[in-house]
């Protein structure tokens, strides 16, 4: 059981995050027929939210630089995952190698 | 969980960076102490800044039918701490904010207060206290580092909620509304960040056994478990 449970968890939270995907159906076009976005950004939602809130409120400063496209926006995410994963598979690499040297160092000890 | 640029008031957004400077400062401090009496554990840091660089770029998608990001932090307050965490935190905020318009600079402190200190600091304190209910080391990891993403959420609802109280209903009536936009979404994020941090967590058991028995994350019992296998 040890041995799958890293396997389990790793497809239990994959099944999570496509879940979703499956279940939430795009609602029909409003009566403006504007189309109804899905798994637009939980932050994007709160902002809306202020303005409703607050109609009056005016964001008194803009970011100082805005991704020209979404396209740019989803190359920097990806940049900061690969940074982030690189880092980690390196650290996986390194350790594994040597778990496995210091193994096969302690056989030949033993004989 | 971000705030976005000049979405929260003057005042609110000076006295959320107020709020969240010393962490920073005082993480600062940790963090190079611990480097220098304990190189080896440089690599361990590096691993808790990694995750939360990856999480914190995921943006999943949930039941609600939006979109929102785990915050990895939890990894890194239960190996090193939750002070430490708060210096990666704002690297990661400051590098979302000033090139992604994910977040901002007037939002940076109250984003660091709601990712890199409220959620380090429920994280360590949630396992610790499992710990020492004795519950299983895998079931501690996990209650740890879900709750703490969950609680950054509420968080960012408490200070949206502050800077905006509904008309009618003030900071209740508010909170619950920003509540149900973030942290409802983030209900099975959380699940998803508690199982790969549990799987980085093993990971990290198997590998560096010794630093986490000198980092007090495991006892005596994982190092003898792992001596017999």
């Amino acid at each position: 059981m040890k041995r799958y449970q890293n396997l389990v968890m790793v497809l239990a939270a994959i099944a999570l995050v496509a879940l979703p995907l499956w279940m939430v159906k795009k609602s029909a076009p409003g009566t403006d027929g504007k189309q109804v976005q899905i798994f637009a950004g939980a932050d994007d939602t709160a902002k809306d939210l202020v303005s409703t809130l607050s109609p009056s409120y005016k964001p008194w400063v803009q970011p100082l630089l805005d991704p020209p496209s979404a396209e740019t926006g989803s190359l920097l995410f990806a940049l900061q995952a690969a940074l982030g994963a690189g880092f980690i598979g390196y650290w996986y690499g390194c350790s594994s190698t040597r778990a496995k040297l210091n193994q096969s160092r302690e056989k030949t000890v033993g004989c | 969980m971000h705030i976005m640029e000049g979405f929260l008031p003057v005042k609110h957004a000076i006295g959320w960076s107020i709020a969240s400077a010393p962490f920073v400062a005082y993480g600062l401090k940790t963090i190079n102490k611990r480097i220098k009496t304990n190189p080896e554990q440089r690599m361990l840091l590096g691993v808790a800044a990694a995750f939360t660089f990856v999480l914190s770029a995921l943006k999943l998608p949930s039941v609600t039918g939006s979109s929102s990001h785990p915050t990895g932090t939890g990894l890194g307050a239960m190996l090193f701490g939750p002070t430490a965490m708060a210096p990666i935190g704002m690297v990661v905020l400051l590098f979302q904010a000033l090139l992604l318009a994910h977040g901002g600079l007037t939002t940076l402190g109250a984003n660091i207060f709601s990712m890199a200190v409220v959620g380090p600091f429920a994280a360590a304190a949630i396992f610790r206290i499992a710990k020492a209910a004795r519950l299983p080391f895998t079931v501690s990891v996990f209650m740890a580092a879900s709750c703490a993403d969950l609680l950054t959420y509420l968080t960012t609802s408490a200070q949206l909620a502050l800077a905006f109280p509904d008309p009618a209903g003030g900071f209740t009536a508010s909170f619950a509304k920003f509540a149900g936009v973030f942290a409802i979404t983030q209900l099975p994020l959380a699940v998803i960040e508690g199982l790969l941090t549990v799987v980085v967590m093993n990971a990290l058991v198997r590998f560096n056994t010794r630093e986490l028995k000198d980092m007090k994350v495991t006892g005596e019992l994982a190092v003898a478990r792992e001596a017999q296998a």
